[in-house]
């Protein structure tokens, strides 16, 4: 291995001791790993087993949303007493759905998703040789990997997992006899959540020192890929809310364990006045939803950032407006502090609040809008290459303009007033948020899966996961709206109680059918998945024609990536097909006089130098063709 | 790197495939273990693995299908290409599929719009619920026009600009003109939006006139709702959770003169066209007090009173015939998660006329039923909990 030079841009306290590397063992490679490389593997294999698992709990749920009659003697005997005779029980069913929402929410898209790329591509599109801090960045992933224990082993003891809804809201969370799931399971789960939050913090501040720290040479802000913007700010937006949500964790604690009474007031339970007093369960809502909010986005933006680089790579275009499509990533992580209240409407906050709140929330809606149209701008006219990960980019677009459009009637205040807490809810998240993130970081899996393994998933396979895919999942979700219109009120065990909801039952079940066909397209994900790691097709150094930095790295893994010197970086990451030049990509290590012929004015503009030796050429060039 | 070679070899599999076929053999000893004697439900479980093995075959088979369809294609791929031609085009391809998903999109849009878009909540039945709905309608026409146009642009650029090897993209990186136009009018589209919705938000939560003419106490607790109406001095009494006794759960305050004439019923009766103020309280956890039809939600927190003010205008017999359903009643249902029990606590809402509301009014008993009288005139002596004044008000 050769020496790696120790580079020089103000990168302090940044030695790596190469001596390691050759003794590395399986426990120093493979499980106590501090190669960002190796964790981003971690986190993604642990993220894909949590959403398997997620996703096998939403479909016992939506099993017995459309066969609530129905007993099934299988789920006895897989679930034993969360079934009995076959059916679920109404408290176990709450658990199904809170644990469903808690892991897809924290585990999988901002795990699994922040986890897996804000470590594999940070350092590699940056050009760093790892990051900030390794040995805090192995924590990290430790920590989620203790957290998604402790979760999930609340499925193992007698009351079963938490059962309040992912949002778990005192007093129902804070008192243990309220129901199963908030006895021992609910403890669980605020254990579980204080070491899935240290995780992120540690990620977080890992992923901002070395966006700010460690750029190669040449490398300044405006010449970042939008993925490094989206994961930079995105864990910009974890940092500032995660604690908050510990603090909220905390009390509710304190108030589950040790008798305060900081969300608890004038409380009878089972004819018992309980002694609590003085409370506020309003104040939780505000805590978690200070976190809640900015936690949507902390879950779209790498999405969003990760569809922006694989559209523009497989449009063969740069990206439309990048700076455009960088502020308004800035626009977004602004605004999501100040919109929390549009969740807590009705819930008897300050109507005056309300009033502010729907404000803030709907002109977060104009980012939103700008990022749309300039996806669709970079579509058109482009030269439009379908591999597998730009399908699942385009289904993210899709995904987003359909879920974002309810997000305009969930916004406003007024109509939030029916629609709140019902199946138009769940349409709107599930589109906008869960389809249009798992969809980006499959986009994301799937384009940079030969950096991460040196080998490539098969396109046919992943051709056919992404139309079963998207298409279950509308046909899943549209149809929720309409029963959100209808009022059917979500988190309900049953319908049956109700006769007016008997005409959703047929639909439920149509639902619950498109789910299952969903979940067993995911058999040709996992399936391409772990093939292609043991035997797939070795990958070239440059598999899509790409620009950006990581590409410029060897196919093998080494640690700090690049032998020798890091590349310097010359130019934006989208100078594609840029005219003048033979070939459609112009990587961002290619220095501007080595293409001469496909410079533009544009290309130097804050280097006054370089645009008089432009001129200079420009001017021989036209004065020669004259000659001629 | 031992790890490697070792799942390299093929025998990790056959390893993985041998636990797997053990596992499922433990499985089904247990379940059948565990049913010992009893030959019916032993039976029963053979069935049910039948049953299961059956469609674990199904996915098997389907699975071998894909393989072999993809076997197909890579076959036929090969073969062009050994006759030197070239390989499936798949971006013309993928490209016809965009629009043949886009038109069959389409379709299913309109057909869900027309099929399930007509099994949705009726009009509305109270006064506010009007600018609500012609709100509701209003955001739809517009987001729709926006949805249509978006998303009909993203599946036809796909179509339009596949790939080709003749073409390269056109080198467009940024249009400020553009760019502006398309930041602000969305802008201005959600600035009427945002006006329009904060006016019709500020009417409907109304704080200037907290009064409603008819003041009804509407009461949750894990998993029903308790309804107290005042008496005919029209106000309600006083409630303290500390006076709360399986007689009087409501912990209502009989040192409050108001509330010796509370009657207590068990459905909400409201006379049409007259504003009734809801007092909403909790006893236990949140819950959420939702009559869809008149479009009314609000929390129940317990520790925080909340109210809403809403005036019913059509009554059920009215909507009974304009729905032509004789079943159709109001409903008022929880509508946040509360417990095991949450999908059950309903209770019916009936809107009727001025006169028949009299009468049914007339009918209600008395919330100081005669064993609370007793038990009041036993306790009479004890004084009720001081920390009536320790609530936080965030609101009102």
């Amino acid at each position: 291995m050769s020496t790696l030079a120790v580079h020089d841009h103000g990168v302090a306290g940044h030695d790596h001791d190469h001596e390691h590397h050759h003794h590395d063992t399986f426990i120093t490679k493979y499980v106590f790993s501090q190669d960002h490389k190796m964790i981003a593997k971690q986190f993604l294999i642990t993220g894909i087993t949590m959403a398997v698992i997620a996703m096998l709990l939403s479909i016992l749920f939506r099993i017995q949303l459309a066969y609530p009659d129905k007993s099934f003697p299988l789920l006895e005997t897989l679930l034993g007493r969360f079934a009995p005779g076959g059916r679920l029980d109404p408290q176990f069913y709450l658990s199904l759905v809170t644990i469903h929402g808690t892991i897809m929410v924290f585990f999988v898209l901002t795990a699994g998703l922040s986890g897996t790329f804000s470590n594999l591509l940070i350092p590699l599109q940056v050009g760093a040789r790892d990051m900030a801090s390794p040995f805090i960045n192995m924590l990290s992933y430790w920590f989620f990997f203790i957290a998604s224990v402790i979760m999930l082993s609340s499925f193992f003891i007698q009351k079963g997992p938490a059962g309040g809804g992912w949002t778990i809201y005192p007093p129902l969370s804070a008192l243990p006899k309220a129901m199963n799931g908030s006895e021992l399971g609910m403890t669980l789960w605020l254990i579980s959540m204080v070491c899935f939050i240290a995780s992120s913090l540690m990620g977080g501040i890992n992923y901002v020192s070395t966006v700010l720290n460690m750029r190669t040479k040449g490398m300044d802000l405006w010449k970042m890929p939008l993925t490094v913007w989206a994961f930079f700010l995105t864990a910009i937006l974890g940092v500032l809310s995660f604690p908050v949500l510990v603090a909220g964790v905390v009390l509710l604690i304190f108030d589950r364990s040790f008798g305060t009474s900081f969300y608890l007031s004038d409380i009878i339970l089972n004819g018992k006045i309980m002694p609590y007093e003085g409370g506020s369960p309003i104040l939780f809502q505000h805590l978690f939803w200070f976190l809640g909010h900015p936690e949507v986005y902390i879950v779209i933006m790498p999405a969003m950032g990760i569809s922006s680089e694989v559209i523009a790579v497989n449009s063969r275009k740069p990206i439309f407006g990048y700076h455009a499509m960088v502020y308004s990533l800035i626009g977004i992580t602004v605004l999501s502090f100040i919109v929390w209240g549009h969740h807590m409407f009705v819930t008897g906050m300050n109507p005056f609040l309300g009033g502010v709140f729907m404000i803030t929330t709907l002109i977060i809606a104009v980012p939103s809008a700008v990022k749309t149209f300039n996806w669709l701008a970079t579509l058109w006219r482009g030269n439009i290459r379908f591999t597998a990960a730009m399908l699942f980019a385009i289904g993210m677009v899709s995904f987003f303009i359909s879920g974002g459009i309810t997000g305009i009637f969930l916004g406003n205040a007024a109509l939030d007033i029916n629609l709140h807490d019902t199946y138009f809810v769940v349409a709107h998240f599930h589109l906008v948020m869960g389809s249009a993130a798992i969809f980006g970081m499959l986009a994301g899996v799937y384009h940079w899966f030969p950096k991460m393994f040196g080998r490539l998933m098969d396109q046919k396979l992943g051709y056919l996961h992404f139309w079963l895919t998207f298409i279950c999942a509308y046909l899943v979700f549209f149809p929720m709206h309409f029963m959100g219109l209808d009022g059917v009120p979500r988190r309900y065990y049953a319908m049956t109680e109700f006769p007016a909801f008997n005409h959703w039952l047929s639909v439920n079940t149509f639902i619950t059918w498109s789910a299952i066909i969903a979940g067993f397209a995911q058999i040709a994900f996992l399936y391409n998945f772990i093939h292609s790691i043991f035997w797939g097709k070795k990958t070239t150094q440059n598999p899509w024609d790409a620009n950006t930095l990581e590409w410029t790295a060897p196919v093998e893994h080494i640690h700090g990536n690049w032998p020798g010197e890091i590349p310097t970086v010359y130019r934006w990451p989208y100078d594609y097909s840029k005219p003048g030049h033979d070939t459609d990509f112009i990587q961002q290590t290619t220095p501007l006089s080595e293409t001469m012929s496909s410079n533009l004015p544009h290309d130097f503009e804050d280097n006054p130098a370089g645009l008089q030796q432009y001129n200079e050429w420009a001017k021989t060039q036209r004065s020669s063709e004259e000659v001629k | 790197m031992g790890f490697k070679t070792f799942m390299n070899t093929k025998r990790a599999f056959s390893l993985v495939a041998a636990f797997l076929l053990l596992g499922t053999n433990v499985l089904m000893a247990q379940g059948t273990a565990a049913t010992p004697a009893a030959a019916d439900s032993s039976a029963q479980k053979s069935d049910m693995w039948l049953g299961v093995g059956y469609y674990v075959l199904l996915v098997l088979l389907a699975c071998v299908i894909v393989a072999v369809v993809g076997k197909i294609l890579r076959v036929y791929d090969l073969s062009l290409q050994m006759q030197g031609k070239k390989g499936m085009n798949w971006n013309n391809i993928i490209g016809v599929i965009c629009i043949i998903v886009l038109i069959a999109g389409l379709y299913g849009v309109y057909w869900s719009f027309t099929v399930q878009g007509s099994m949705i909540l009726p009009e509305s039945a109270s006064a506010h619920g009007g600018k609500i709905d012609f709100m509701f309608w209003t955001t739809t026409v517009i987001t729709m026009f926006v949805f249509f146009i978006t998303q009909t642009l993203l599946w036809v650029f796909l179509f339009k600009y596949r790939g080709s090897d003749k073409r390269k993209g056109y080198y467009y990186p940024h249009n400020n003109t553009i760019e502006k136009i398309w930041t602000i009018i969305p802008a201005i589209v959600l600035t009427i939006l945002v006006v329009f919705g904060f006016f019709t938000w500020r009417s409907v939560t109304n704080t200037d006139n907290l009064k409603g003419d008819i003041n009804i106490d509407v009461t949750a607790h894990q998993f029903a709702w308790e309804i107290r109406y005042p008496g005919k001095d029209g106000k309600l009494g006083q409630v303290n959770y500390q006076l709360y006794t399986p007689n009087n759960i409501l912990g209502v305050n009989f040192k409050d003169r108001n509330s010796f004439d509370d009657l207590k019923a068990d459905t909400l009766v409201l006379p049409v066209n007259r504003e009734v103020r809801i007092n909403i309280h909790a006893q236990d956890v949140i819950h959420s007090l939702y009559m869809p039809h008149f479009r009314v939600q609000m929390n129940a927190v317990p520790g925080l009173p909340t109210f809403f003010k809403f005036t019913p205008t059509i009554t059920t017999a009215d909507m009974r015939n304009r729905l032509d359903d004789p079943k159709f009643e109001y409903l008022l249902y929880c509508n946040k998660i509360c417990g095991g029990g949450h999908y059950n606590m309903q209770k019916v809402v009936r809107v009727v006329s001025e006169a028949e509301y009299e009468t049914w009014i007339a009918r209600q008993k008395p919330y100081l039923s005669d064993p609370l009288k007793k038990e009041l005139h036993l306790a009479d002596a004890s004084e009720p909990g001081k920390a009536a004044e320790n609530k936080i008000a965030l609101n009102n």
